[in-house]
């Protein structure tokens, strides 16, 4: 009779903690007030920010406000430090993760200035990392065969060229090239949390539909995706559900797309003297 | 007699005044380097008059030279007196199956790809009868013998083709060439012969691997390839799994002799023992290698993967002397720990319109040192000679080096020498590129490190290729963080 009594307290326990499993699955991210800084300079001064699954984030702000530390930090850059502050991702403590496996988890870094690595290229290095994710998820390794029919529905996707995957990662790439190669690698690790840092910059309108296109594409409703801009011009094609406005390493505004479209009537100086005068 | 044959009498007379006699039946010579010594080698090997004789020549001009101190190396100076320069290949005891084997060694077979099969033919396991590599070996014999292919092991050579040996033997690398290349001339232990007659075209790679008893060349190599008129050969040396040896200075002669229209592919990899993490031991691998385009349109060229060895001395050239003969030299060298390499290149061009190519990549990781050094001489009859050298080092961590010497000799106005050099380190960013991936450190440095080396591994033959990558993985790993 004990036992029987032990046996439904252990189910009840456990359904209890795959319940508690999923509730941290829909939190996806949830930042609580950050500090980073890099050579004890100061920039990350307290965030906060939830984001849950089928959520598209936009951060803006001026130059020099934290974003792309911001997205450096949760990727896990070494030179960043984190002073004060917690982030969880899924329910795990995020910072605590070594950069391959956040990533392996689930967390992707469209990087502003994409690095070059001759002599490697994209499908190579698409292979590397596909099948090391891949293990750390469970999953079987890719083969060679199946690798390229994987790679070629994801090419179909976003609108890349192989040709382009066979030549050095990056190396003598255009700026929308790297763009839409770093849009494709997005598509191959089928990532939770995509970060897009600056996706924008140095792409023209029709580089810019073309990137944009790829990652509405990929949006489901269990990923999320946090979109770093200093212009709302993205924002025409990536449409988010909040938006929030970093000053000073810190979020000072946040609110749904139209706080875009007033950013980019009015600029930013009203948004810096609103918030100057509240830490005044 | 001369004045300078009594020196040379008086000198070598002094030698026997010692008196000391060796023991013909004896399996091993004492220590130390006489011409009795050289004698004994020479009847050991059942070697003809004029063997010996130029044995005896060679050890004449080595006793009159100084040892080379300009490489950018340092290691303690040989005491050549100090070393047994022959003992009878040891029957070595076999273990009967891999668990025997130290389970180390194993963890780098498997991280290398090294098949079953091979591991155990390392480990002097012995193999079963199904795969017997020794009837491999003789299937492969019988096949070139067809094509009129000569390859066997120096020795075997003397014997049964005395009049190729006498011909080339020293014909490219002269026994006066350098103190190392006289050091073998006198005491060359084994190695091998392989000659290509006109006009065949040599249907597989020859790799020393297929040859029976060449484990035990000893530490005093001989090769010698001959390609005539017309004729195509791809030879492979060494192989990626690691190579323990007592013996700690070694000094090999490599000569080719390539004729017209004929062309050779020499592939290297060496992985001698390098030392342990503090720079203790490891093989001193002090090597000279060099091909002649003696007829026109010849073609020689060379590649190398250099991740072994406490100190490597090393220079594979060629002697352009052909019109439009062209030579290459495509060298991968990894240094890590205490390791120091000095290596790279000779292009001697001779002939009009001859061509060379360098393309050499350093790696250097740890406490190393790692030197490029080459020379590209144009002489006067050389008309419309191009040379192309690029010599990129690549730095891991900033206790280690990376240097460059260029010698750049012209004597003939029409020709075109271009040389680049870049030197770069690993970038914190195009790691944390690849982690950010979901790919981890050290796979990551291997990803880069082949990447950079990629244009050299190309040249080798695929299966080697991709041994060769896992090499330089593990030669550098535990040199990030």
């Amino acid at each position: 009779m004990l036992l029987l009594w032990k046996v439904r307290l252990d189910n009840t326990l456990n359904n209890f903690q795959l319940l508690n499993k999923k509730i941290e699955l829909l939190k996806m991210l949830r930042i609580n007030n950050l500090h980073a800084s890099i050579e004890d300079k100061q920039i990350l001064n307290g965030i906060n920010l939830k984001v849950k699954p089928g959520e598209v984030h936009a951060i803006m702000g001026p130059n020099g406000s934290g974003k792309s530390t911001l997205a450096s930090v949760l990727a896990g850059r070494e030179d960043y430090e984190v002073t004060e502050g917690q982030a969880d991702f899924q329910g795990e403590d995020l910072l605590e993760m070594s950069p391959e496996d956040r990533a392996r988890a689930g967390v992707f870094l469209a990087f502003q200035y994409p690095v070059e690595i001759p002599g490697v290229s994209t499908i190579n290095f698409m292979k590397t990392a596909l099948n090391q994710v891949r293990e750390f998820r469970g999953q079987e390794t890719l083969d060679a065969v199946s690798f390229l029919t994987f790679m070629k529905e994801k090419m179909k996707l976003v609108e890349i060229d192989q040709s382009l995957l066979s030549r050095s990662l990056n190396e003598g790439f255009s700026g929308g090239e790297k763009k839409r190669n770093e849009i494709f690698q997005m598509a191959m690790l089928e990532p939770k949390l995509s970060i897009l840092d600056e996706t924008d910059s140095g792409l023209d309108i029709d580089a810019l539909k073309i990137v944009a296109n790829g990652v509405n594409k990929l949006k489901k409703k269990d990923n999320a995706t946090i979109v770093v801009t200093h212009y709302q011009r993205l924002l025409d094609y990536i449409v988010p559900d909040y938006v929030h406005v970093l000053y000073n390493g810190r979020i000072v505004k946040s609110g749904t797309k139209e706080l875009a479209q007033e950013l980019e009537a009015k600029g930013y100086d009203w948004i810096k003297e609103e918030a100057d005068a509240t830490t005044a | 007699m001369s004045k300078d044959d009594q020196i040379l009498e008086e000198f070598t007379s002094k030698e026997y005044e010692h008196g000391w006699t060796v023991d013909i039946d004896s399996d091993q010579a004492p220590k130390g380097l006489n011409e009795d010594i050289i004698r004994f080698i020479s009847a050991k090997k059942e070697e003809p008059q004029w063997l010996l004789d130029w044995r005896l020549d060679a050890f004449r001009v080595w006793s009159k030279m100084q040892e080379p101190h300009w490489a950018n190396v340092t290691f303690p100076s040989i005491n050549y007196q100090d070393i047994i320069y022959y003992s009878a290949p040891k029957q070595k005891v076999q273990s009967k199956s891999l668990d025997e084997v130290d389970p180390e060694l194993l963890e780098t077979f498997k991280k290398l790809g090294i098949s079953l099969e091979e591991q155990k033919r390392l480990t002097g396991v012995a193999v079963d009868a199904v795969i017997d590599s020794v009837s491999v070996a003789t299937t492969f014999k019988d096949k070139l013998g067809e094509l009129g292919i000569i390859f066997c092991s120096f020795s075997e050579a003397v014997k049964e083709h005395p009049e190729l040996v006498k011909k080339y033997l020293g014909s490219v690398v002269p026994v006066s060439d350098n103190y190392y290349a006289a050091l073998n001339s006198a005491v060359f232990s084994d190695g091998s012969f392989c000659y290509i007659p006109k006009g065949v075209r040599c249907p597989m790679e020859l790799s020393t691997y297929f040859r029976i008893n060449a484990a035990n060349t000893g530490q005093f190599e001989r090769t010698l390839i001959v390609a005539e008129d017309n004729s195509y050969v791809s030879y492979l040396e060494g192989c990626t799994a690691p190579m323990r040896d007592e013996n700690q200075l070694h000094a090999a002669v490599v000569e080719i002799y390539v004729k017209a229209d004929a062309e050779v592919k020499y592939s290297t990899v060496q992985n001698w023992y390098p030392g342990d993490k503090n720079g203790k031991g490891g093989i001193y691998n002090l090597v000279t290698k060099r091909g002649i385009c003696a007829g026109n349109n010849a073609k020689l060229s060379w590649t190398q993967v250099e991740t072994g060895s406490a100190v490597t001395w090393k220079y594979p050239s060629c002697i352009l002397k052909g019109d439009n003969s062209s030579g290459e030299f495509y060298s991968v060298a990894v240094t890590n720990n205490y390791q120091q390499a000095d290596t790279g290149t000779k292009m001697i061009h001779i002939g009009r319109n001859t061509k060379s190519r360098i393309v050499s990549k350093g790696v250097s990781a740890g406490y190393s040192q790692n030197s490029y050094r080459g020379q590209v001489h144009v002489m006067k009859r050389a008309t419309g000679a191009r040379n192309f050298s690029q010599c990129d080092s690549l730095l891991m961590g900033n206790k280690c080096g990376a240097h460059t010497f260029p010698y750049i000799d012209i004597e003939n106005k029409s020709s075109m020498v271009e040389h680049e050099a870049t030197t770069s380190k690993i970038g914190e960013d195009q790691i944390f590129y690849c982690t950010q991936r979901g790919i981890d450190e050290e796979s990551a440095v291997a990803l880069i490190v082949n990447g950079y080396c990629k244009e050299v591994l190309n040249q080798l033959p695929m299966e080697f290729a991709v041994e060769a990558q896992k090499l330089l993985a593990l030669t550098l790993e535990g040199s990030v963080g």
